[in-house]
């Protein structure tokens, strides 16, 4: 029996040349990231346990993204905190306010993930550079302690689910509508413990942005990778973004995977998921009259180039309808720069929406942009979960920047066909 | 080692953002973070548990954000034990990265409800439904798991390993 994308990976990480699912083994970490409300924990269990160094200066990655710019005065301290120790052991990439970005949106850019490296993350969401073919989980804030000191990991090998990408999808259809496609179809303990991987020739109809929408929300259904076959279009943003060394990985002709869904894409319709779970999805000609509150354009999800032309494609001379705030917030500085300079910020602010520095603030009710009591929002981010963005009882319906510009001219959930 | 304690009984898919929500992530005091631990979907929890008392979910338990502070907010409120069908991934490794017990066990859960008091042995993994007197077996921990668990963590574990070259 052969070994899946993910196996490969982690069986030679281990240096080992053969790993079976559920097989215990211990590997080297190529990265070992942390943001500003993981890292705090991580640096107090690491100097709890008495250590004094890193593994490797170069293959940590400390980003202040979620409270920052800081939110309150505890949020500054949180920062502050994870800055000296920074300072102290020399951390290479410690990325300030100024530099910065949504930690997923900015590892890629900087070059910091490529193909087959092995990356834990205290963030459920680091699974996003599998986009890459890296195999790359979320972990807490202890495994990434132990990370820093011992630049190793434990792995309990996972089985996968294979997921064969078919045909052109149609206009206004992006990653974030396939991805929930998926969501709604095997649930969000559907890919419990298990890897998602994505091949098939749809992929060559898939930009990178797609992709890495796709691979972040692989945790979405529960899943402990999300992990995409390298093509063409990988490997030429590998050669755009980074000088680090990579290996591609390819499954076996004979690798077992629990589940093989062949997906055509060109049936996939714009998809929203309803409050509060990421599966409970409807195709936009099913979701009815959706009054909106706030549209969210942006996050580690839906923050990068290709999100926000899409969603300046549509309102661009347009008007957000009043009543309704919209908030844009591009991934990292690289990105907001880049649109200002194609003019895209113009279009967001002409049609009347903000646009905030990069920061996961939003998406996780942290601020910018946090929701009252009975306030719905679409937004472009990976969770629904009661109180997600803000009150227990506001409500959030997850969509693509295609849908959530659309419905910001509306009012309502609105199909971008039809703007 | 075993523990009893009363039953606090909730559903599939409690993720992490309801344990402990994302606007108390601004501290990583566990005890300041016990203070909102359930709030969000059980806002008397906080009030009304008591040293010992036990967690019984249906699947996915602890789904979505990585968060640490999730168990830490459990493990601070005195709570023995998490029993759920099935736990999301990262949450059953921090929780054993930081000594939280969790038995995963759908028998249990299916046979227990709110205020049931149960008696949890987490050699055997025996779980017994005192109130309703019934008896449950949870699956056991692999070997590497129960020494990192017995260690009181992962990072005290690496270090007995360091120091034992």
């Amino acid at each position: 029996m052969g070994m899946t994308m993910s196996q490969k990976i982690l069986a030679a990480h281990a240096g080992l040349d053969k790993v079976v699912p559920g097989q215990l083994i211990e590997a080297d970490l190529d990265l070992v990231l942390g943001n500003d409300i993981t890292t705090p924990v991580a640096v107090k269990e690491f100097k709890k346990a008495g250590l004094d160094k890193v593994f490797d200066r170069k293959k940590i990655a400390i980003v202040p993204d979620h409270f920052t710019p800081n939110k309150d005065i505890k949020a500054a301290e949180q920062c502050k905190y994870i800055r000296e120790f920074a300072r102290d052991m020399d951390i290479e990439n410690y990325f300030e306010v100024g530099e910065m970005g949504i930690e997923h949106c900015l590892i890629p850019e900087k070059g910091l993930a490529v193909p087959g490296d092995l990356i834990i993350g205290a963030d459920s969401h680091t699974c996003t550079y599998g986009a890459l073919g890296a195999f790359s989980t979320g972990v807490g804030s202890t495994d990434m302690a132990a990370g820093m000191a011992t630049g190793k990991a434990w792995f309990k090998v996972p089985s996968a689910i294979k997921f064969v990408l078919k045909n052109k999808p149609q206009e206004w259809v992006s990653g974030k509508d396939i991805i929930l496609h998926i969501i709604g179809m095997i649930s969000v303990d559907g890919a419990l413990y298990r890897s998602m991987e994505f091949m098939g020739d749809g992929l060559a109809y898939l930009t990178m942005d797609d992709r890495f929408t796709m691979a972040n929300m692989a945790i979405e259904a529960g899943a402990k990778n999300g992990i995409f076959m390298v093509d063409d279009i990988t490997l030429e943003y590998v050669k755009e973004h980074s000088s680090k060394e990579y290996k591609v990985y390819e499954p076996d002709s004979d690798a077992e995977y629990d589940e093989v869904y062949e997906i055509d894409l060109s049936k996939i319709e714009p998809t929203v998921a309803f409050p509060h779970l990421p599966d409970n999805t409807r195709t936009i000609d099913n979701v009815g009259d959706i009054e909106i509150d706030q549209v969210v354009i942006g996050s580690c999800t839906n923050g990068r180039l290709g999100d926000l032309r899409v969603a300046a494609k549509i309102l661009k001379g347009r008007k957000v309808k009043k009543g309704v705030r919209v908030i844009v917030f591009p991934g990292t500085q690289n990105i907001y720069l880049q649109a200002l300079k194609e003019g895209i910020i113009a279009d967001f602010i002409e049609a009347g929406a903000v646009v905030s520095t990069p920061t996961c603030g939003p998406c996780l009710g942290g601020h910018m942009g946090v929701l009252a009591k009975g306030e719905r929002a679409v937004s472009t981010t990976n969770r629904n979960f009661v109180g997600r963005m803000g009150h227990p009882e506001s409500e959030i319906y997850l969509a693509s920047p295609a849908v959530a510009a659309a419905s910001a001219i509306t009012g309502k959930i609105t199909d971008p066909r039809k703007v | 080692m075993k523990a009893k304690g009363r039953v606090f009984r909730y559903n599939d898919n409690v993720d992490t953002d309801v344990i402990i929500p994302a606007r108390y992530l601004n501290t990583s005091d566990p005890k300041e973070l016990a203070k909102h631990c359930m709030e969000d979907i059980d806002k008397d929890f906080a009030q009304n548990v008591k040293a010992g008392d036990i967690i019984v979910a249906g699947k996915n338990f602890g789904c979505g954000s990585s968060r640490e502070h999730a168990p830490l907010a459990i493990k601070a409120s005195s709570v023995s034990c998490v029993i759920a069908s099935t736990f999301a991934r990262i949450f059953y490794r921090n929780s054993i990265n930081i000594g939280l017990p969790i038995l995963e066990c759908d028998e249990a859960v299916q046979g227990s409800e709110a205020g049931d008091e149960l008696e949890v042995d987490f050699d055997t993994g025996i779980i017994r439904n005192l109130t309703k007197g019934t008896t449950f077996k949870a699956q056991p921990f692999p070997e590497f798991m129960k020494k990192i668990m017995a260690s009181d963590g992962l990072i005290n574990y690496i270090k007995n390993k360091n120091q034992s070259g």
